[in-house]
């Protein structure tokens, strides 16, 4: 019984942590002690920044997202850095969550190689793309940028709130792309206790899918766990624990053509870039251990919350309405 | 589990070699940006662009803030390897590298399992990679 009421507050206490921890608002009241004068030492942001990242590491493994699609818009919303710099630094991140996963994901055979390579190839080819166009347009007018972040961000909570992935989908008939390149396998399922044999299809569909997220990725500047997982999931057919465990390898690869366009350009500033990769690495770590007492589909109603208002804020301010603040 | 399923459910041994130089490098890279970030910040070694500069300038797009700062671009970092905010460019350097390093030791093992089309691939992700990260593409700007 006393168990039960200590599970209890512990749960409602984490859930309460995290959400202030990471709440926006911090960051936007210290936005406006800035503007309300300039006096600031340097080493406020950065500090600012790193408890930002930390309470944001947290929220991102507990609602099942990826750092950088929560990291881009919030901070180019509510820090004062130019676009330029959050989606250098956004992608670094990724990066980094992204290798710091992959060696446990490629061990217990969840993230798939044969289906990883061909689509990594794809996505990170057109993501060089994505990130030049997106330099080229922040350099014309980043209110471009910021208006079509926005747009993109709103249109990924929608997909939160509707994609309806599947377990274990059904794939009737491999089509001959997918035969030709091997794309299939065998799991061991803990949960389950079986192992589970899978093949894809719609191959060349898909495909032309990760020309269009290796293009918003490096755009934006976004790690596209977001649009990975429904596509290897709802429209290939691969299964949900190897959808997602794919989609956090093939960010490693993706962002890694993007993140060298942008630190090629000078858009990763150390100052910006370190406590944001630190603060988010280590807050992922507490994420997992809290994620057996908190309660994540609160905390994910909360992000998609927080991601539609952050779409919107980067709409206002791009479209330079000031409705929002 | 029937032992052919269990043999089939187990990663490949490229997958276990890339998964061992992943783990090693991701910790050094961490540790060097960790390491760096401290003599930066300790001023154990001089910045080239004022702290102060930094904050006053990254509100503005990355061609100002270059020109402002009298910062390098693409590979220009490596001279000034001697200032303590540049020396932070090693930590993402290495990172972002890691990757291509991955990829080399698939390009061997596909291509001694004779696997032609995955050693095609593998091997044009790495001129991709490569391409994006020899500054050729876009470093230039201001």
């Amino acid at each position: 019984m006393l168990n039960t009421f200590i599970n209890s507050v512990n749960r409602r206490l984490v859930t309460i942590v995290v959400l202030v921890l990471s709440c926006p608002a911090a960051a936007f009241a210290a936005e406006q002690a800035l503007l309300g004068g300039g006096d600031k030492p340097w080493w406020y942001w950065p500090i600012i920044l790193f408890i930002f990242c930390f309470g944001l590491g947290i929220l991102a493994v507990m609602a099942g997202v990826g750092g950088g699609v929560l990291y881009v818009p919030l901070v180019s919303g509510f820090f004062p850095f130019h676009i330029d710099f959050v989606r250098g630094v956004g992608l670094m991140v990724a990066l980094a969550g992204a290798l710091a996963a992959g060696p446990g994901l490629l061990r217990r055979n969840l993230a798939n190689l044969r289906l990883a390579l061909p689509v990594a190839l794809i996505a990170s080819t057109f993501s060089i793309v994505g990130a030049m166009l997106g330099l080229y347009l922040s350099a014309l007018n980043p209110d471009i940028i910021q208006v079509c972040l926005g747009a993109t961000i709103v249109g990924i909570a929608m997909l939160l709130i509707f994609s309806k992935n599947t377990e274990k989908p059904v794939v009737t008939k491999q089509d001959a792309i997918g035969m030709a390149l091997g794309l299939g396998g065998v799991y061991w399922d803990e949960g389950s206790r079986e192992s589970v044999e899978w093949k894809t299809h719609r191959t060349a569909l898909g495909f032309f899918m990760f020309i269009l997220i290796g293009l918003i990725a490096g755009m934006f500047g976004l790690g596209a766990g977001w649009a990975n997982v429904p596509v290897l999931n709802i429209l290939m057919g691969a299964p949900l624990k190897v959808s997602v465990a794919t989609s956090k390898f093939l960010l490693s690869i993706t962002d890694t053509s993007a993140a060298w366009i942008y630190m090629n350009r000078g858009c990763v500033i150390p100052l910006i870039g370190v406590p944001s990769i630190v603060g988010l690495m280590l807050g992922s770590l507490l994420g997992v251990k809290l994620l057996a007492i908190a309660k994540p589909k609160m905390i994910r109603y909360f992000v998609i919350v927080v991601l539609l208002f952050a779409g919107l804020k980067a709409m206002d301010k791009g479209l330079g309405l000031g409705i929002l603040g | 589990m029937n032992a052919q399923a269990n043999l089939a459910s187990r990663p490949s041994k490229e997958q276990v070699i890339y998964a061992n130089i992943l783990v090693i490098g991701v910790w050094i890279g961490l540790a060097v940006l960790f390491l760096t970030y401290f003599i930066y910040l300790s001023g154990l070694m001089p910045s080239h662009v004022d702290m102060s500069l930094v904050t006053n300038n990254w509100d503005k797009g990355v061609n100002e803030y270059l020109e402002i700062t009298h910062s390098p671009h693409g590979w220009g970092w490596l001279s000034l390897l001697g200032k303590g905010d540049f020396l932070n460019y090693l930590g993402f350097a290495f990172l972002a590298l890691m990757t291509i390093v991955c990829y080399l030791v698939l390009v061997k093992g596909y291509i001694s399992k004779k696997d032609w089309i995955y050693a095609g691939i593998a091997l044009a992700e790495i001129i991709v990679l490569s391409i994006a990260a020899s500054g050729m593409l876009g470093s230039g700007g201001h």
